[in-house]
């Protein structure tokens, strides 16, 4: 039986959690750590990043994409605070990630020295459990169980804060084999049979009946299960931002996206509905709109595994707090085989009002739009590349015009809206997806948040391809502005910097695109390059993302684009 | 918010751990539920804590509540209790002014009819305890009041359920050492 040290301890503990790769940042409270790190460096992978809040969108976008645990690692005080907003960000997405920080020894707890910060105190609201370890025989075992909080139930981010002399101590290492004793964490799984019962004599009675797909379908595995689902019951399956890839959007069967800036068909099918079945998602007041109209008609049956989502905006008829991939599957042999021809041609003819309107019908004028931009990416990379994008038009626009097929293959701050989110998390991605084609779809704005990162790409050789939806504004608050705030547009025009010889200087190839015809060129080159590249594409200024569903109306109280010809 | 508002109260078996009631308030301030009192207290298990907490909510509150306790991995088990038949108790310390005869025949009078004591008396107070339910002591407050209360203490509600409805926590706690070394860890500092 081996002695080792308490960071020796804690990299064992990732190996045998089956981490690769992590991403952090040194600093004094965790130089233990990094220096044991030198006898792991052949098994797990540390990636330097160039911000703590970075390392966090790392971990996270490798934890979307793959589904497993990412792992961020940071010193104490500001190397901790720094990875705030990742852990936010992943807690609102419900995104597995263990975050490990270097605090302070013990015995300087509390007496404000260099670097301390109270970082379990912090971390409370935003994360899903975290710990402080005081005694270096609780180590292996509180990494092992924070790796099982975090994967397991509703995923979430679980801190680790590990002081100094801890990670210098040194004591026997065993590993805590078997059961995790946790008497307080019991995630629910299977539906008693009289929810199921309920739930399945209003799915079989139901004549306008809509499924809702949240991001639980994709990270509880259970796409298939849907699938199943809506085409036995003939029911059309609108999608959250989150659930985009839940259900192949090219699907007969698929409504696509719901909410605020959802497809109207989407929108209008909820609020006609008399049956709503929401599968892990939690009724977010951006797919809501305002609650007191919401779904007038449906009756409700709630299926997430968080049983404190039940009846927390939306009173439900039928809740159930299970794993969705499980309840799915105890619900389908009871489900009727039938079809809802007259509603579901009632929704076509929603369908075919959008596509009259659809921006890409209409005549441009040469000018390039961020819609013709995603569209294209989507044609060229054959609608299957794994698109992490940031927050704001680009990202609407990206979850209207890129229609994915596949689970884990839309990467996005939906929750929490982090603008910064998209750039790292892309390399966090294809770290997790070596194989798969990454692209980061960011706007001007968020992109300057985390740009520092290219750093990172570079000295990773990290084949991410950056594509810059450039509009010199903030175009998202801009639109509201246009909107709701008689344009007054405020603090929103933006200077950027030349962004293709910012990446030159990064030693980052780069191109421009100002129009339509160099689409193909762009993805072209990218894809030429064994490592990051930085596309600009310089959009049309003042872009709105229809429809919108102004915040707090009535969800089918859409703006819309006019029709072709009209004003 | 229109809807009918009613005392609920909520009884959580949680691990006797540092900073669990940091994270049990700290869930009440994010979620905006509004706590009404909160006891915390050892029970006949060394490693579990009791607390009652009694909130002032809607409808439906104390089941969110409930579902939101839930999810502290720390927290153990969670009953409504006031969604059934149950004991409930808050005792109050009132200090009282009994500077005259006056005022000392009154409050003797006054805690006859509750399940109240004077514990303590003098020529210039008393006090006067009283373990009860929280509306009689509710009560006895008010009848207290215009005889000059000067200082109190409560303690917030506990509460149990009647029967043999039981709460109890079906877990002994990890122990550290031998199940990752041999508990004789060593520390170094090399400077912070």
């Amino acid at each position: 039986m081996a002695v080792l040290t308490g960071s020796e301890i804690i990299l064992e503990c990732l190996l045998r959690e089956g981490v690769d790769v992590m991403f952090g940042y040194p600093g004094g409270a965790i130089l233990p750590t990094y220096d044991a790190m030198t006898k792991y460096e052949d098994r797990i992978h540390h990636v330097l990043v160039r911000h703590e809040q970075g390392a966090a969108h790392m971990a996270d976008g490798y934890a979307r994409a793959t589904g497993k645990v990412g792992v961020a690692i940071a010193t104490s005080g500001p190397g901790a605070t720094n990875l705030v907003t990742g852990i936010a960000t992943a807690m609102m997405d419900s995104s597995p990630i263990v975050c490990i920080t270097g605090q302070v020894p013990r015995g300087a707890i509390g007496s404000d020295a260099f670097q301390e910060t109270d970082v379990t105190g912090v971390t409370l609201p935003v994360t899903k459990h975290n710990y402080l370890v005081m005694n270096i025989e609780e180590l292996a075992y509180t990494i092992r169980e924070a790796f099982h909080i975090a994967r397991t139930g509703r995923p979430g981010p679980v801190l680790i804060d590990i002081p100094k002399d801890i990670q210098q101590g040194t004591t026997e290492f065993i590993y805590p084999e078997g059961e995790i004793r946790l008497p307080g964490y019991r995630p629910p799984q299977e539906a008693n049979g009289d929810d199921i019962a309920a739930a399945l004599e209003l799915i079989n009675h139901a004549k306008k009946p809509v499924i809702l797909a949240g991001h639980g379908i994709i990270m509880g595995g259970a796409a298939q299960e849907l699938r199943e689902l809506a085409e036995r019951s003939g029911t059309p399956v609108s999608l959250t931002l989150l659930g985009k890839g839940a259900m192949p959007e090219d699907h007969p069967l698929c409504l696509r996206m719901m909410g605020m800036h959802g497809e109207a068909a989407s929108n209008k099918a909820i609020q006609e509905a008399d049956l709503l079945i929401a599968l892990g998602m939690r009724f977010d007041d951006r797919v809501t709109g305002n609650l007191k109209t919401y779904a007038p008609h449906a009756k409700k049956i709630h299926i997430d595994i968080d049983p404190s989502e039940i009846n927390k905006n939306v009173r439900v008829e039928v809740g159930i707090a299970g794993d969705v991939r499980t309840v799915l599957a105890q619900l389908l042999p009871g489900v009727k085989s039938q079809q809802h021809p007259e509603w579901l041609s009632h929704i076509r003819d929603w369908q075919e009002d959008s596509d009259e309107r659809d921006i890409l019908r209409h005549d441009t004028g040469g000018k390039l739009l961020s819609a013709q931009v995603i569209n294209d990416l989507w044609k060229y990379t054959n609608g299957d590349a794994i698109t992490v994008t940031d927050v704001g038009q680009h990202q609407m626009v990206e979850a209207q015009y890129y229609p994915h097929k596949r689970p884990h293959t839309l990467l996005t701050s939906g929750g929490l809206g982090t603008m910064g989110f998209g750039f790292p998390a892309a390399i966090g991605a294809k770290f997790g997806k070596p194989d798969e084609e990454v692209w980061a779809i960011v706007g001007d704005g968020g992109f300057q948040m985390t740009l520092c990162e290219l750093a990172t790409a570079v000295q990773e050789n990290i084949n991410v391809n950056i594509a810059v939806i450039n509009n010199a504004y903030l175009g998202m608050v801009r639109q509201w502005q246009e909107f709701f705030y008689e344009e007054r547009y405020h603090a929103t025009p933006m200077i950027s910097p030349d962004f293709v010889k910012l990446a030159e200087a990064y030693g980052v190839p780069a191109m421009r695109v100002t129009h339509r015809d160099q689409m193909q060129e762009s993805v072209e080159f990218a894809r030429s390059i064994n490592g990051p590249t930085l596309i600009e594409y310089k959009v049309e200024k003042e872009e709105v993302v229809y429809p919108m569903v102004p915040a707090g109306a009535d969800l089918d109280a859409m703006i819309r684009r006019p029709k072709l010809g009209e004003k | 918010m229109s809807e009918q508002r009613s005392k609920q109260t909520v009884v959580a078996l949680v691990e006797n751990k540092p900073g669990v009631l940091n994270r049990v308030a700290s869930m009440f301030r994010r979620r905006n539920f509004n706590m009404d009192s909160l006891t915390v207290g050892r029970t006949h298990q060394p490693h579990v804590s009791r607390m009652t907490i009694v909130i002032d909510g809607a409808e439906g509150m104390g089941n969110r509540i409930k579902a939101n306790l839930h999810k502290l991995v720390n927290v153990i088990d969670v009953a409504l209790v006031s969604d059934q038949p149950n004991i409930s108790r808050d005792l109050a310390l009132i200090k009282v002014r009994t500077n005259d005869v006056d005022s000392r025949n009154a409050v003797t009078a006054i805690c006859e009819h509750y399940p109240a004591r004077i514990v303590d008396i003098g020529t210039q107070v008393a006090i006067i305890e009283i373990a009860a339910q929280e509306d009689i002591v509710e009560a006895l407050i008010n009848e207290l009041e215009p005889i000059g209360i000067v200082e109190m203490v409560r303690t917030g509600v506990v509460a149990m359920m009647r029967g043999t409805r039981i709460l109890h926590a079906q877990y002994e706690p990890v122990k550290p050492a031998g199940q990752n070394g041999n508990g004789n860890g060593t520390y170094q500092v090399y400077g912070v």
